[in-house]
C-alpha cells in the first residue's frame, strides 16, 4: 500500500510541498481553483513553524463511509468517487489525522492521493512515498 | 452512562454473505403480471429551506391522485412530520370513524429537516394514523430511506386514503415525475421477500437500488391488530435489502385493511444539500463536530456502533429494571445469554449501519447468517435487523427467552410479517404469565405450551397468526381485548388480569420495569398514543440519578421531555443522537438530562436549514402546538380524559405475593419509612394491599401534578387559556371540544 511520509527533522516549513500540491494536484486533479485548498494540508502553528497533515490511508474513512463513495484503489491509496459521495462528511469526522478538507462551495471532501508531485517538489527530501502493509479493517 | 468498560473484546462475526438466500426468482413473471390502474403525473422538484410546500394524496378506493399545497398555517401550527400528519387526520375522519373504515388515512411525513446528510439520525418519517388498537391516532417514527426519497422527489408528505378492490402496489417515481396504482396480484406477501422484489423490480440498473425505497408489511398484519410497517434500505456492502421499522399502534394493518401491497418511491441520486438549507455551512459544522464527538465518545459511554441500543440489556439488568416474566422482575441470572457482547459477536462489525446517510451512531445493526429454524422460510439464511434493545427485552427476557438464535428468529419473524416486536414480546409475556397462573391450558392454547421462555411455543403462536388460525389469531388482537376475551369465557379473575395485562389505552408497554420509578409510571401513562418510550424516558433520571425528587421536579420533567422529544417527530430527527453519547463536559452543565449542547445543535440545524431563528423555548412551543392538539384529537375520539391515563397495577408496584416477595425488604423499608406504617406482624396480603393504596395515591397525585403543569384540567383536558396561548384557537371544532370538556 502506497504511503506519503515526511521526516521532520529535515522539514524546514517552506510549504513547497504545498504550493507544488496547490498548483498542480489541488488544481489539475481536483479541479479546485482556490489555491488554499491544497490536498496536502500545512498546519501553521502561529510561530512560524509547521507541519503537512499527511493522510496514512488507513482506511478508517473507507469504514465509515455509508455511501461507498471512498475505496482504495489498486496502490492501496483510498480514493473519493464524488458520484457517490453524498457529503455527509462522516470521513471528515472519523479522520484522526484531519486529512480531509471540505470546500464550502461543493459537498464532495477532498484528500491526498499520495501523486508524488509533492514530494519532487520539496528540495530538502523530507517526503517520501513508501509501500507498507494494508492494516486490517477496524471497528471505529 | 458508561457501564460498559473499553477494553470489551472485539469479537467478530464471520458470515459468508453469499449464502444469503435470495429471492429474486420469477421476477418477471411478477411484473408481467402487474396491471395498471390508474397513472398521473408530476414535476419533481427538491425542496425549499426543508419544505417541497406540496403534499401527495392517494385515495387507493377511487384511485384519486391528486396533490395539495402545503398552506403557511400548516408550516406554523404543524411544522411537518407527525404534525402534518395529525392534520390530514384530523381533517379526513370524524368521532364516528374506526381505523377500518375507508376514510381512515395512513400519513407519511418525513419533516422539514428530514434527508439531511450531515447531521446524525436526520432520516426519520413520522407515520400516523387511526390505532386498530386504541382507536385513536398513534404515530410512529420510523427510518430507512422512504421519507426522505419521498420528499426529494417532491413532497412534504403522502397521504393514503381509501380500500382498494385488489391487492395494490403505489409507485412513486421521482425522477421521471410519474406515479402510477397498479395491480400486483403475484406479489409475495412477507417483507423480507417482497422488499428484495420490488427493490429489483423498479431499479432501472444495479446502482439505481439505492434510490428505491420499499413500504412494506407481512402476513402477521393481514390476520392481526397489531401489524406495523417496514421502510426498506438498499445495504450496497451486505449486498441486500434492509428494513427498519413503524411498528406501534397497528399501523400495517391499516395498510392491508386497505389492501396496499406496497408502496415504492424511486428517488434522485442523494447528495448533501437536497434540502437546500439557507445556511449549508452551519449545518456542516454541527454535523462534522458531532461526528467527532462519536469517534471520540462512543466507545467510551454507550458503544453504540458497535451494539446499537442493544447495549443496555445488561445495565437494565443491573438496575433491576430488564423486564422479567411479564415484568414482574427486573433480572435474571441468564440476562449474560443475551447481553451485549453476545450481540457483538452476532452482530457484523466493520461495517456501516446507519438507516439514513451521515448516521454516525450507527445504531441499525445486522444480524447475518441466521438460518431458520421453523416456519414458512424454515432452512433460509437472512438478515436480521437487530436486535434492538427493546427486542432484546420484549422477545427475550419478558418472555423468558434467554437463547439468542431464537430471539433472534423471533425478531426475523416480526418483521417479516409485519407485526410489531414490542407489542409480542409484552404481549407474549402476559399470555404466558395467564398460562403459569391456569388462565390458560393446553386446551384452551389449541396445544401451545406456553410456559415461560419456550421460544418454539412463542414462534408457533406467531405462524399461527400469520397463517390465520388458532390461538395466534387470539393473541393477535393484543392485550387489551385479549383481556375481554378471557373473562367472556370465565377463564380468569379480571381484575388480576386487568393488573398484569400491560397495556394502557390499548397499546402494550414498551420494556422498562417502572415499578421503582414514579416519574416512568407518569412517562408511560400520560402519554398521548399510549406507553412507548420515545416520549418520556425517565427511568435512570428519576430513580437512578435521583434528580427529581419531587412532584414538582417530576411534573417538570413529564412537561419538558415529552415536548422535546415530540420535536424530533415534527421534524424528522431520531432521538438516540440527542442523549445516548454526549458531549465530555456534558456532565459539568446546568442541566445535564438535556445535554445543551446537542439541544443547540438542533436548533441551530433547524434554523440553518428553515432560515427561521428559534431558539430553545421556542423549540419547546413548536412542540406543544402540536401535543396539545393531539391530546384534544384523543379527546375528540372519546378517550384523551383522565380516566384513560390509569395505568395496570403491574407498572406501579407489586400485583402478586410473589413479586412482592422478590423484594420484600426493599417493601417493607419503603413502607416503614415512606407510608409511616410497620410492616412487622403484618401479613403479605395485607402489604401489598398498602403499598398499592399508597402507589396508586402517589401515582394520582403524579397526575395532578403534570396536568397543571401542561395546562390541563384535573381531568386531563388543556384549558382554552391554555389553547388561546398556543395560537390553537383559530380552529372552531377545537375550541369547541375544550370547553364542552371543561377546559
Amino acid at each position: 500500500m502506497r504511503q506519503l511520509r515526511i521526516d521532520m527533522t529535515k522539514c524546514n516549513y517552506g510549504r513547497d510541498c504545498n504550493h507544488e500540491c496547490e498548483a498542480d494536484c489541488a488544481t489539475k486533479v481536483f479541479k479546485v481553483d482556490d489555491p488554499a485548498l491544497a490536498a496536502l494540508h500545512i498546519r501553521d502553528h502561529g510561530d512560524g513553524t509547521g507541519h503537512a497533515i499527511l493522510c496514512d490511508q488507513c482506511g478508517d474513512c473507507v469504514v465509515v463511509c455509508p455511501a461507498e463513495a471512498l475505496k482504495r484503489n489498486k496502490l492501496g491509496v483510498v480514493m473519493i468517487n464524488k458520484k457517490l459521495c453524498v457529503g455527509c462528511y462522516m470521513c471528515i469526522g472519523f479522520c484522526e489525522k484531519e486529512a480531509f478538507e471540505r470546500n464550502p462551495d461543493w459537498v464532495e471532501p477532498y484528500k491526498c492521493t499520495a501523486c508524488g508531485i509533492c514530494v519532487k517538489a520539496c528540495p530538502h527530501a523530507a517526503l517520501e512515498i513508501v509501500e507498507v502493509p494494508e492494516p486490517a479493517a477496524r471497528i471505529i | 452512562m458508561s457501564h460498559l468498560e473499553s477494553s470489551t473484546p472485539i469479537v467478530r462475526c464471520e458470515v459468508d454473505f453469499t449464502k444469503r438466500t435470495e429471492y429474486h426468482e420469477g421476477l418477471e413473471a411478477i411484473r408481467a403480471a402487474h396491471k395498471l390502474l390508474a397513472e398521473a403525473t408530476f414535476t419533481p422538484s427538491l425542496p425549499d429551506k426543508g419544505y417541497t410546500n406540496r403534499t401527495l394524496y392517494v385515495n387507493v378506493g377511487t384511485r384519486e391522485i391528486m396533490e395539495k399545497p402545503v398552506t403557511r398555517q400548516m408550516k406554523d401550527i404543524f411544522l411537518g412530520g407527525r404534525g402534518f400528519g395529525l392534520w390530514y387526520l384530523w381533517n379526513a375522519v370524524t368521532p364516528a370513524t374506526r381505523w377500518n373504515d375507508p376514510e381512515n388515512e395512513i400519513i407519511i411525513g418525513p419533516g422539514p429537516v428530514s434527508g439531511t446528510t450531515q447531521y446524525a439520525g436526520s432520516g426519520k418519517s413520522l407515520v400516523v394514523t387511526l390505532s386498530p388498537q386504541t382507536d385513536i391516532p398513534v404515530d410512529s417514527n420510523v427510518g430507512g430511506y422512504f421519507g426522505p426519497l419521498l420528499k426529494f422527489s417532491g413532497f412534504d408528505a403522502l397521504e393514503l386514503q381509501g380500500k382498494a378492490d385488489q391487492d395494490v402496489i403505489l409507485f412513486i417515481d421521482g425522477r421521471k415525475g410519474v406515479i402510477r396504482i397498479e395491480a400486483a396480484p403475484m406479489e409475495p406477501v412477507d417483507s423480507h421477500v417482497l422488499a428484495e422484489v420490488l427493490t429489483r423490480m423498479y431499479a432501472e440498473n444495479d446502482e439505481d437500488r439505492v434510490n428505491i425505497s420499499v413500504v412494506s408489511t407481512g402476513a402477521g398484519a393481514e390476520h392481526s391488530l397489531i401489524g406495523m410497517l417496514n421502510f426498506s434500505w438498499w445495504d450496497p456492502r451486505r449486498g441486500c435489502v434492509r428494513l427498519k421499522q413503524a411498528g406501534r399502534g397497528g399501523i400495517g394493518t391499516v395498510f392491508r385493511d386497505k389492501r396496499i401491497r406496497a408502496l415504492v418511491c424511486r428517488g434522485p441520486v442523494v447528495k448533501g444539500g437536497l434540502n437546500n438549507p439557507v445556511d449549508p455551512e452551519t449545518i456542516a459544522k454541527t454535523g462534522i463536530k458531532f461526528h467527532k464527538e462519536m469517534r471520540t465518545n462512543d466507545d467510551s459511554q454507550c458503544k453504540m456502533r458497535r451494539n446499537g441500543t442493544a447495549h443496555i440489556v445488561e445495565i437494565m439488568d443491573a438496575y433491576d429494571l430488564l423486564p422479567t416474566h411479564n415484568f414482574q422482575y427486573g433480572s435474571h441470572p441468564d440476562t449474560h445469554k443475551i447481553a451485549s457482547p453476545v450481540w457483538q459477536a452476532r452482530c457484523t462489525q466493520e461495517t456501516v449501519d446507519g438507516c439514513w446517510y451521515g448516521c454516525s451512531m450507527a445504531c441499525a445493526k445486522g444480524a447475518d447468517g441466521l438460518v431458520l429454524k421453523t416456519g414458512p422460510y424454515k432452512g433460509h439464511m437472512v438478515t436480521v435487523d437487530g436486535p434492538e434493545y427493546e427486542n432484546a427485552a420484549g422477545l427475550g427476557s419478558n418472555g423468558g427467552v434467554f437463547d439468542p438464535d431464537y430471539l433472534l428468529e423471533l425478531n426475523f419473524y416480526c418483521d417479516t410479517y409485519g407485526v410489531c416486536t414490542i407489542t409480542w414480546g409484552t404481549l407474549t409475556a402476559f399470555v404466558m404469565e395467564c398460562y403459569q397462573r391456569g388462565i390458560l391450558n393446553l386446551e384452551r392454547t389449541g396445544g401451545l405450551d406456553l410456559t415461560w421462555g419456550n421460544a418454539e411455543a412463542d414462534l408457533e403462536m406467531m405462524h399461527q397468526m400469520a397463517r390465520g388460525e388458532g390461538f395466534g389469531l387470539i393473541a393477535g388482537q393484543g392485550i387489551h381485548k385479549m383481556k375481554a376475551i378471557f373473562a367472556e369465557k370465565g377463564w380468569g379473575d379480571p381484575q388480576l388480569m386487568a393488573d398484569i395485562g400491560m397495556e394502557c389505552k390499548g397499546l402494550e408497554y414498551s420494556q422498562y420495569m417502572s415499578k421503582e420509578s414514579l416519574a416512568q409510571q407518569g412517562g408511560y401513562a400520560l402519554t398521548n398514543k399510549g406507553p412507548q418510550h420515545d416520549e418520556a424516558w425517565l427511568i435512570f433520571m428519576d430513580m437512578v440519578n435521583k434528580q427529581l425528587p419531587t412532584f414538582e421536579d417530576k411534573a417538570e420533567a413529564l412537561y419538558y421531555f415529552p415536548l422535546f422529544r415530540t420535536w424530533f417527530g415534527l421534524n424528522g430527527f431520531c432521538k438516540l443522537p440527542w442523549n445516548d453519547v454526549v458531549p465530555s463536559d456534558n456532565a459539568t452543565t446546568s442541566e445535564p438530562a438535556k445535554v445543551p449542547e446537542h439541544v443547540q445543535n438542533y436548533v441551530d440545524v433547524f434554523n440553518a436549514t428553515t432560515g427561521l431563528k428559534i431558539d430553545k423555548d421556542e423549540l419547546i412551543r413548536q412542540s406543544a402546538k402540536v401535543y396539545n392538539f393531539q391530546r384534544i384529537f384523543n379527546i375528540r375520539m372519546g378517550k384523551g380524559l383522565r380516566s384513560f391515563d390509569i395505568p395496570p397495577y403491574r407498572s406501579v408496584g407489586p400485583v402478586t405475593r410473589e413479586e412482592y416477595a422478590s423484594r420484600s425488604e426493599r417493601y417493607d423499608k419503603q413502607m416503614l419509612e415512606e407510608i409511616g406504617v410497620d410492616p412487622a406482624g403484618k401479613s403479605m396480603d395485607e402489604k401489598i394491599a398498602i403499598t398499592r393504596e399508597y402507589r396508586m395515591k402517589r401515582y394520582n397525585s403524579l397526575v395532578d401534578a403534570v396536568y397543571l403543569r401542561r395546562g390541563w384540567t384535573p381531568n386531563g383536558v388543556p384549558t382554552l387559556a391554555r389553547i388561546q396561548e398556543l395560537g390553537l384557537d383559530v380552529f372552531p371544532e377545537v375550541v369547541e371540544i375544550v370547553k364542552n370538556h371543561g377546559g
